[in-house]
């Protein structure tokens, strides 16, 4: 029985680690729970960091644009405002 | 019993994934560091990039998992072919199914074509098959070394590599089922697709003289096998001398048309300005006053011998690398020593064709400490490398010619 469980065990943590991209951690911060749940819908949040530090408040304003407008993401205005604050704070350059 | 699959469903399902197409990277952990990284990266991207590796792939370098853009590290480019299992991995959304090769079809069709058909695996492999050593290459390689930065992937050097592809003509696919006289563009469609079905999905027109060149294909295999899944199993477009973005994966496809191609990534992506690249190759129908799609490769070169600030022993050193272009071929391979004021021509290599990338290699005598070694090419038509950036909104075409520094001690 012990046995069986434990490789029960076993085949769901490795099913679990193959199955899973590695859990990005961005900058906790207000907003942070928009951008997880809305932006990480359709992309890794590590598109966050790697365009980092280099945007400006007008460049993270274009890229949430974009992912609205262009690519089509169900985003609130009020939302989306609070996301891309929560970029331009932590993501950002002035 | 709970079978793997049964537990990758519900993986896939807990992460609210379209389709239940969950893309499995982390098959390996996650290494910390990635050696060579170019210092010229945006912080961010050195801080996030790992070595991992996909399945069916060694570690590459991780920019992003979910669409997975994984590039190639330097060591693979030190043959002019480059490994499956190393090749990069680009792609733009996220649903990317696992295709049955069993069940795979092409469909061939369109407005444009007088009739339709659709072809199997099988069907492919039993028309005339056609070989052609290419080099794949992103068309955003190298932005991540753009200053000022530009948003995007942030690729290094290794959105690159070159393969024999061998597959199916194009121009015989497209014969079978006759191709009008005014049809302008063949537009290409793979198995992969969005998210969230109001994103647009990816779609690209190629002109129609293009489609019908000998070189183009519809590629079944890559150095001898089957592509490996993330570099578009079962079939891909192969699209010699030009960006990537062309060489659909995962084809399943062809539509002739005789209008110009609407969708988002032909008028509104992939595009440079007019007249700051000296290009030939145009893309006449998808043209507008101020800008065009992204056509040929520009030339370009790597140094692969060594990373920027290895340690050498004083003396005689062989630095080398590959260089490609836009299928012109490559005339020769350039080296300064003087920071660009005199040039020596390096040795070239084995030669694979026009389209592949061509080894070079140069002799120099490393004094001790600082040693700094510039490549340049050029090509047969006369392109060639810039001593600095051409700036464009996207970050396409980063041709600016390598300095490397060697430590010699």
């Amino acid at each position: 029985m012990r046995k069986t469980v434990l490789t029960l065990l076993a085949a769901l943590l490795s099913a679990a680690a193959f199955a899973d991209e590695q859990p990005i951690d961005l900058k906790k911060a207000p907003g942070l729970d928009l951008v997880e749940g809305n932006c990480a819908a359709c992309h890794s949040l590590d598109y966050v960091q790697m365009n980092s530090p280099f945007l400006n408040a007008a460049g993270w304003d274009a890229e949430v644009s974009k992912m609205i407008k262009l690519f089509g993401a169900p985003i609130s205005d009020e939302d989306a405002k609070k996301i891309a604050d929560y970029l331009k704070v932590n993501y950002g350059v002035n | 019993m709970i079978s793997r699959r049964n537990l990758l469903e519900t993986a896939g399902a807990t992460m609210a994934l379209a389709g239940g197409h969950a893309v499995f990277p982390g098959l390996l952990a996650a290494e910390p560091a990635v050696p060579n990284l170019p210092a010229a990266l945006p912080q961010g991207t050195r801080n996030e990039v790992v070595l991992d590796a996909l399945p069916g792939k060694k570690p590459l370098i991780k920019l992003t998992y979910r669409p997975p853009n994984f590039e190639t590290p330097l060591e693979y480019f030190r043959t002019p072919l480059t490994p499956n299992e190393a090749f990069f991995v680009r792609y733009h959304l996220a649903d990317i199914p696992e295709v049955d090769a069993a069940k795979w079809k092409l469909a061939v069709g369109g407005e444009g074509a007088n009739g339709e058909a659709t072809f199997t695996l099988d069907d492919l492999k039993k028309m005339p098959s056609a070989e052609v050593a290419a080099v794949n290459m992103c068309s955003g390689n190298r932005r991540g070394l753009f200053e000022p930065h530009v948003p995007g992937v942030e690729w290094g050097y290794g959105a690159m590599g070159c393969a024999r592809w061998r597959g199916a003509r194009l121009k015989d696919i497209l014969d079978k089922v006759g191709i009008k006289k005014n049809a302008i563009e063949i537009v290409l469609d793979g198995a992969d697709g969005p998210v969230f079905d109001k994103t647009p999905k990816f779609v690209k027109s190629i002109p129609i003289a293009k489609a019908m060149e000998e070189n183009a294909l519809v590629a079944y295999e890559m150095n001898g096998q089957p592509l490996p899944h993330f570099n578009g199993f079962p079939a891909r477009v192969i699209i010699p001398g030009w960006a990537g973005v062309y060489w659909m994966k995962h084809i399943v496809s062809l539509r002739a048309v005789t209008q110009p191609f609407d969708g988002y990534w032909m008028k509104s992506a992939y595009r440079i300005p007019i007249g700051k690249f000296p290009i030939v190759a145009r893309f006449v129908s998808q043209e507008t006053e101020v800008n065009t799609p992204i056509t040929e490769l520009v030339p370009n070169s790597l140094i692969t011998s060594h990373a920027d600030g290895a340690k050498v022993k004083a003396g005689r050193v062989t630095v080398g690398g590959i260089a490609w272009d836009g299928g012109y071929g490559i005339r020769t391979v350039e080296v300064s020593r003087d920071s660009g004021n005199t040039w020596t021509s390096a040795k070239l290599g084995e030669d694979l064709g026009r389209f592949a990338f061509r080894p070079w290699s140069y002799d120099l005598v490393a004094k001790p400490g600082k040693n700094t070694v510039m490549a340049r090419t050029a090509n047969v038509i006369g392109q060639t490398q810039v001593a600095s950036l051409i700036l464009n909104p996207a970050g396409y075409h980063n041709n600016v010619m390598q300095t490397l520094t060697l430590n010699a001690a």
